[in-house]
């Protein structure tokens, strides 16, 4: 029952956190919508033994991704009314027809007999928990590579976002 | 019968963090549809990110293996690095137009 409680309470937070995501209008509060969503995220991680990635998770995306996020907020503008109207013919329209199919494809995955995720493959005995040691161990030997990969994506994104973000204009008007 | 004795019992399985991964997911694709302003749809696509994310860790407790924990941490990084340069885009593009609406963006239409 209270395994039953662990799920479902961060899951609803995550629910209701993702609908303000989309929902708010001030982009202040759905970047704190987004938040909810992330934090309860990472409990549900730790319910799921993968406890080093929920620590990764709450200073990754709560901390530095949602930090990023309130500062280009405070840089363009909170109170900037968004424009409602649709550039493109029908969009609406199209757009919850779109949602509709995907809600019903949803409802009948999760109504119909036929999907039994736990049936098709059991689940295994044991728990492997996602400490810091086990995921070292796995990243440094088996996935060298892709690691150093991304290691350099992150240096030519960080780069990238200098160059992008740098106001050539302005430096040189004001020197 | 027996699916209501299982609902009663409430043992939550795999099939029910698969459920929450796709309708985080959905509700993130409906917002990137629905929504004008670009920093809002980075947020939709944190959204969907974050949905693979659960899926992933779901299946790694499923199946017992820790590769599918690397793998978020893959995704991590790649949802990192995305974030800066489209917000350092979206920043250059308000410098220019002072504003983030998607719609005001057809400078490079072909």
């Amino acid at each position: 029952m209270f395994e039953a409680f662990l799920f479902f309470a961060p899951a609803s937070l995550i629910i209701l956190g993702a609908l303000i995501v989309i929902f708010a209008k001030n982009p202040v509060h759905n970047a704190m919508g987004l938040v909810m969503t992330l934090v309860s995220l990472a409990i549900i991680y730790i319910t799921l033994n993968a406890t080093f990635v929920a620590m990764v998770q709450m200073l990754v995306y709560a901390g530095a991704v949602m930090t990023l996020f309130l500062f280009v907020i405070m840089m363009i503008g909170v109170d900037k009314k968004e424009q409602t109207t649709d550039s493109i013919k029908g969009q609406t329209f199209l757009v919850s027809g779109v949602f509709l199919i995907l809600i019903s494809l949803l409802v009948y995955v999760a109504v119909s007999s036929d999907f039994k995720w736990d049936l098709w493959f059991p689940p295994v005995e044991y728990d492997v928990e996602g400490t810091p040691q086990l995921i070292a161990g796995t990243l440094f030997t088996a996935w060298i590579f892709p690691f150093e990969i991304i290691s350099i994506l992150l240096i030519v994104a960080t780069a990238a976002a200098i160059a992008l973000a740098y106001d050539t204009k302005k430096r040189n008007s004001n020197a | 019968m027996t699916r209501r004795k299982e609902i009663a019992m409430l043992e939550v399985t795999t099939d029910w963090y698969l459920s929450l991964a796709a309708i985080l997911f959905t509700i993130g694709f409906l917002g990137m549809m629905i929504r004008k302003n670009a920093l809002i749809m980075f947020m939709c696509i944190e959204l969907m990110l974050n949905a693979v994310n659960l899926t992933f860790i779901s299946a790694s407790k499923h199946f017992g293996q820790i590769e599918g924990q690397v793998f978020v941490f893959f995704v991590l990084v790649v949802a990192a690095a995305e974030v800066v340069v489209g917000l350092a885009i979206i920043v250059s593009i308000f410098r220019k137009q002072s504003s983030a609406s998607v719609d005001v963006l057809n400078v490079a239409r072909g």
